[in-house]
């Protein structure tokens, strides 16, 4: 059944900008508000939307269960990944000097884009990995039931 | 005062009161809180409560007992709250301890140790990493959670078994 077509229509166009948004939010973390939790809310509301607007087939045929659960994890070895590198090439857990050691303020910067990517993958897969683990469970319903 | 049944009327009361509590951030110039409780509070959690409703009930059944208790509960509570703002610093105040203690400390450090911009980043993602790790870890967590309470991939697995 086809229905809503302004809202399909809004959505379409929308997703676009809302990923933008997000990949703006996570990489100007530095210079403005925002960063990786925020980023990668934005990026799962662009999916959830899609999920809401059109279907749960649909969203998970993009963005299927196992790839959203291996995301989550991803997110967290990314940042992890980052400490254990500094933690091996002889500077603390975590101190990002290690990854540019002739210059230690650039260390810093690659550092904390690494790990506010690292945040933003892993709230964009619990974000979605959490709606679908609610959302497959409902029976789809008719607007009326509202 | 307001009084509904209806859970979807206060699940969206909730949003618009998480979206209220957001410009207060912004008006306390906590831009980066700001835009958490936006993004999460007012936009994801309305969609999760949502996603619950659909698998409960639309509306609350009528209590059994009286109101009483809770209400004195609250009541006491938010006294003893009202009571601890009563010697709070100022708003804005110089000598707030929040001013004075770590504040200035990670401000005049960071044009030259991280040399980003927004200071809220250096201190989230640099002086405090292991925090940040700490708390990505618990998002992860979380997910864990949701999924081995929620997911029922072993109900699909046990269906599928039986279907071949």
């Amino acid at each position: 059944m086809r229905h809503h077509l302004i809202l399909r229509v809004v959505t379409k166009l929308l997703i676009g900008s809302i990923m933008l948004f997000a990949l703006y939010v996570q990489f100007h973390g530095d210079y403005s508000p925002g960063g990786g939790f925020q980023a990668g809310v934005i990026m799962a509301v662009a999916f959830i939307i899609y999920g809401i607007v059109f279907s749960l087939q649909d969203v998970q045929r993009v963005l299927p269960p196992w790839l959203v659960h291996k995301l989550s994890a991803l997110g967290v070895l990314v940042y992890a990944g980052t400490g254990v590198v500094s933690f091996f090439t002889g500077y603390g857990f975590l101190d990002y000097a290690a990854l540019s050691p002739h210059h230690p303020v650039h260390g810093q910067h690659y550092g904390i884009i690494l790990v506010e990517l690292g945040v933003g993958i892993t709230v964009t897969g619990v974000m979605i990995t959490i709606y679908y683990a609610f959302t497959s469970r409902t029976p789809v319903m008719d607007d009326e039931a509202w | 005062m307001l009084r509904t049944r209806s859970l979807f009327a206060t699940v969206m009361l909730a949003g618009v009161f998480s979206l209220l509590s957001a410009l207060l951030f912004v008006t306390l110039d906590a831009v980066d809180v700001a835009f958490t409780e936006a993004a999460v509070g007012a936009g994801i959690s309305t969609v999760l409560m949502l996603g619950t409703l659909a698998l409960t009930r639309r509306f609350e059944s009528p209590p059994a007992h009286t109101p009483v208790i809770p209400l004195f509960v609250v009541l006491v509570t938010g006294a003893a709250l009202v009571y601890g703002t009563l010697d709070m610093p100022y708003f804005g105040s110089a000598t707030a301890p929040a001013q004075t203690h770590v504040a200035p400390d990670y401000i005049s450090r960071t044009p030259h140790e991280i040399d980003v911009p927004n200071i809220v980043t250096a201190i989230l993602a640099s002086y405090r990493g292991y925090d940040t790790l700490g708390e990505t870890a618990v998002v992860f967590t979380a997910a864990v959670g949701v999924l081995l309470l929620l997911s029922g991939l072993r109900r699909r697995r046990r269906k599928e078994e039986e279907d071949v």
